[in-house]
């Protein structure tokens, strides 16, 4: 083995590693099962019921995906509209940080009541944590143009149109897809989140809404087991966003 | 062609940066703006091309003012669009100026071969060295078929080698195509060689201190003329008096 397949084994022989000792330590130490559960039991916990974790991880997703859709459109549409207009960007600048660093949790509980409908109000919350990051990096790149670009652009006569068609959006792009891929994560953040407000006011949906049940009950090795789901997912969308955005680049040229 | 009388213009910040400036370019003209930095050469540039306007005097046009795609311009950095291919960002003035990719492609392949890249057309910038992406750039500047060709410092920033083979191009291209070049520079060797006339510039603020017309043909073999060097040698001459004139 080279030092490049050893590097890209770490991860797994780091994580095989971590578990053995933890499987042993639970075991060695006679740790109950409602405290710490060894991954083992987890794994157990997970098998007596895959389908209905499996169902909640799917309902979680769907909140997380549409989320982010809605994110990176309101982030984009929000980041043409600033690039477009100084006025637009001096009033929406401040409001989009204050949306950013309000909690979500704090304002979930109105969202819910407001909105209504379980599943577009989880959408809101999840949107609301992922927006922030598309937006910021959009606005970045389609403001990150080459001066001598613009020049050129100018003395060829192009127009406000041209300038962003063939110009600050694809410039921008790169930009947009680093922030699409903090925002990935951030949507399903936002999702369970939402979920966690929602389930404690009865909506029974998602992981998160697993996990609290679990919680409630005991079942402490199901609520692992639902934790689980959630981290590989979030490695899942990470992956997937990152692979998208290589893929998009080098089809360009730019990678 | 063009006419600037007792132009001046300032930074945003109040600095002047170029006062009393008299030129006159005429049609055909291989013209050097030559000066350390900070003398205005580039802000000269940019009145010329339309880029910005003198705070004061006058730039006047001998007939219509240049119009989108008549003034070509390549800058020190190659600028290209890294997301097109070689071919593409030639295209690209065609492209503002509202024609199709069909329509341009003859323009654009021929524009690519006269800076010796034909064979490079489908290749993305990041895939070509720094003299190549220069080419691109040169081509595209060429492909509208420009009057007025304004190059600022295009090849400070390459090898030395590639330098004096672009220099040597610069010159074929500008005796085939015919139109007027202005070209800052910094360095004495690249304006004694390229230059008709050699305009010296010095700053605080930038004016036009002297001008010399240049005795040699342009032609590659000047480079080991011994005319050449009596240029060189002239130009560092002249250029040193005016930076010392108060």
């Amino acid at each position: 083995m080279n030092g490049a397949t050893w590097l890209r084994a770490a991860p797994a022989l780091f994580g095989l590693a971590a578990l053995l000792l933890w499987e042993g330590l639970v075991r060695a130490l006679d740790v109950p099962n409602y405290l710490v559960p060894g991954p083992l039991a987890i794994l157990r916990a997970f098998l007596e019921d895959p389908g209905g974790l499996l169902l909640a991880l799917l309902s979680t997703l769907s909140v997380t995906a549409s989320a982010l859709l809605a994110a990176s459109s309101l982030g984009v549409l929000l980041a043409l509209a600033m690039a477009a207009s100084p006025w637009a960007r001096a009033a929406i600048q401040p409001w989009a940080v204050v949306l950013q660093v309000t909690p979500i949790v704090a304002i979930a509980p109105l969202i819910i009541v407001w909105v209504g409908d379980p599943f577009t109000s989880l959408v809101v919350c999840a949107t609301i944590v992922a927006f922030f990051p598309v937006l910021s990096n959009t606005a970045v790149g389609l403001a990150a143009v080459s001066p001598e670009l613009l020049d050129l652009f100018r003395l060829n006569g192009a127009s406000r149109w041209q300038i962003l068609w063939l110009l600050r959006l694809p410039a921008a792009l790169p930009y947009f897809l680093a922030g699409l891929r903090i925002s990935g994560g951030l949507a399903l953040v936002g999702a369970v989140v939402a979920e966690f407000v929602a389930g404690s006011g009865g909506f029974a949906t998602g992981l998160a809404y697993r996990i609290l049940e679990a919680s409630y009950r005991l079942r402490i090795p199901r609520m692992f087991a639902a934790l689980v789901l959630l981290c590989i997912a979030g490695i899942a969308i990470n992956a997937a966003l990152a692979g998208f955005s290589r893929w998009l680049l080098r089809r360009r040229g730019e990678v | 062609m063009l006419t600037l009388r007792g132009v001046g213009r300032r930074f945003p910040g109040g600095t002047e940066a170029l006062a009393g400036v008299d030129l006159d370019l005429g049609e055909g003209d291989f013209l050097a703006l030559l000066g350390p930095s900070g003398c205005g050469k580039s802000t000269l540039l940019r009145l010329i091309a339309g880029l910005d306007p003198p705070d004061t005097g006058s730039c006047v046009w001998a007939g219509a003012p240049p119009g989108p795609g008549q003034i070509g311009v390549v800058f020190q950095d190659p600028t290209l669009l890294p997301w097109a291919r070689a071919a593409e960002n030639v295209w690209l003035p065609l492209r503002l100026g509202g024609q199709r990719r069909e329509a341009a492609w003859p323009a654009v392949q021929a524009a690519l071969a006269q800076v010796g890249l034909a064979d490079a057309a489908a290749r993305y910038p990041r895939a070509l060295s720094g003299g190549m992406r220069m080419r691109v750039a040169i081509a595209r500047a060429l492909v509208t078929r420009p009057r007025l060709l304004l190059l600022d410092e295009p090849f400070a920033a390459l090898d030395e080698f590639t330098r004096h083979k672009l220099q040597e191009d610069l010159l074929a291209l500008w005796q085939r195509a015919r139109c007027t070049v202005v070209f800052v520079t910094h360095s004495i060797y690249e304006a004694a060689f390229l230059a008709r006339r050699i305009v010296l510039m010095t700053p605080g603020p930038g004016r036009i201190a002297d001008e010399i017309a240049s005795p040699l043909a342009p032609s590659p073999q000047t480079r080991l003329d011994p005319a050449y060097a009596a240029l060189v040698g002239e130009t560092t001459r002249r250029m040193q008096r005016a930076l010392e004139m108060p």
